[in-house]
């Protein structure tokens, strides 16, 4: 049965078969080598306030000069919840997911970037 | 009032479409009862046939038989012009503008699985367009697409041994030849 199966395939069918499977190595190695971002540094002023793990939720309060941002952590995402900033750029930005995705809220000085396993290209400098 | 009579006049060749379309719709719905385990992963058994067709009969016939199956499938699962009708119509599309081409390879060296590879190929792509264009305007839909394109070669590799494997013995009595 197997091997009258296989006599079904012509010499173009088994280059066909390996350039599929070319084609979806490639895919997998290209689309899936994106690592998800597994920690969240929060730096206000400047300086590096905390790193936390995006593994728990939780609601960081964070001050600056006009006075306190919110980073929320939740489902391995996070987000600046709100901000004294008065065009809120970084609130809608919203859920951050990818390492090297960065939510910036200049007035206040606060930002929150996403980093993973290894250090990529991050969302400010494309 | 009298009752109206609309008489269609239909050609043997019609009848003979008609025939393998619904061939081709059994199996759509025979294989919508084998789970799946993400939406959109399917083997697609329904192609056999318009494999087999376009083999024997030339494009012209498997394109009909295959726009047929999808139109009378969506009414027989109640999703026409639904999304998933969509989804089925742009994969069916595709897939026969490819098997346009795929059917000029050299005979000698390229069978119904070449054929078949490359349409699940182009059924894939034309379905994930449609997603992103669409249903999911997102990347992430980007993620699934090693699982569908897997799923697309090896169900495109099977189903293309099938048909190769029906269309040598005719004395089958499954055979797609109109016995009429």
């Amino acid at each position: 049965m197997f091997s009258a199966a296989l006599q079904h395939i012509k010499l173009g069918d088994w280059l066909t078969l390996l350039l599929g499977s070319i084609c979806v190595v490639l895919l997998t190695f290209k689309l899936w080598s994106d690592d998800l971002a597994d920690k969240a540094i929060i730096r206000g002023g400047g300086k590096i306030l905390s790193v936390v793990p995006l593994s728990r939720d939780q609601q960081i309060e964070v001050p600056g000069p006009l006075g306190i941002s919110i980073i929320a952590i939740q489902n391995h995402k996070a987000r600046i919840a709100s901000d004294p900033s008065p065009r809120q750029y970084c609130v809608r930005q919203g859920w951050l997911q990818q390492a090297g995705e960065i939510a910036l809220c200049l007035p206040n000085q606060v930002s929150v970037e996403l980093v993973g396993s290894k250090k990529k290209y991050d969302s400010l400098n494309y | 009032m009298t009752a109206s009579i609309i008489k269609l006049n239909t050609t043997a060749e019609d009848h003979h479409i008609a025939r393998m379309a619904a061939v081709a719709l059994g199996l759509t719905v025979l294989e919508s009862a084998i789970p799946s385990p993400l939406p959109g992963v399917k083997p697609g058994l329904a192609n056999i046939v318009t494999l087999i067709v376009l083999a024997r009969y030339g494009w012209r016939t498997a394109a009909w038989v295959s726009l047929l199956r999808v139109l009378a499938g969506s009414l027989l699962f109640g999703n026409f012009l639904a999304p998933g009708f969509f989804l089925s119509l742009s994969g069916a599309v595709c897939s026969l503008v490819v098997l346009a081409f795929a059917r000029h390879l050299p005979a000698r060296w390229f069978g119904s699985v070449s054929h078949s590879i490359y349409a699940a190929f182009a059924h894939i792509t034309g379905q994930m367009l449609v997603v992103y264009l669409w249903l999911i305007p997102h990347a992430g839909i980007a993620y699934l697409i090693p699982i569908f394109a897997t799923a697309a070669l090896v169900f495109g590799t099977v189903n293309g041994l099938i048909a190769a494997r029906f269309m040598d013995n005719d004395s089958n009595p499954l055979s797609l030849r109109g016995n009429q």
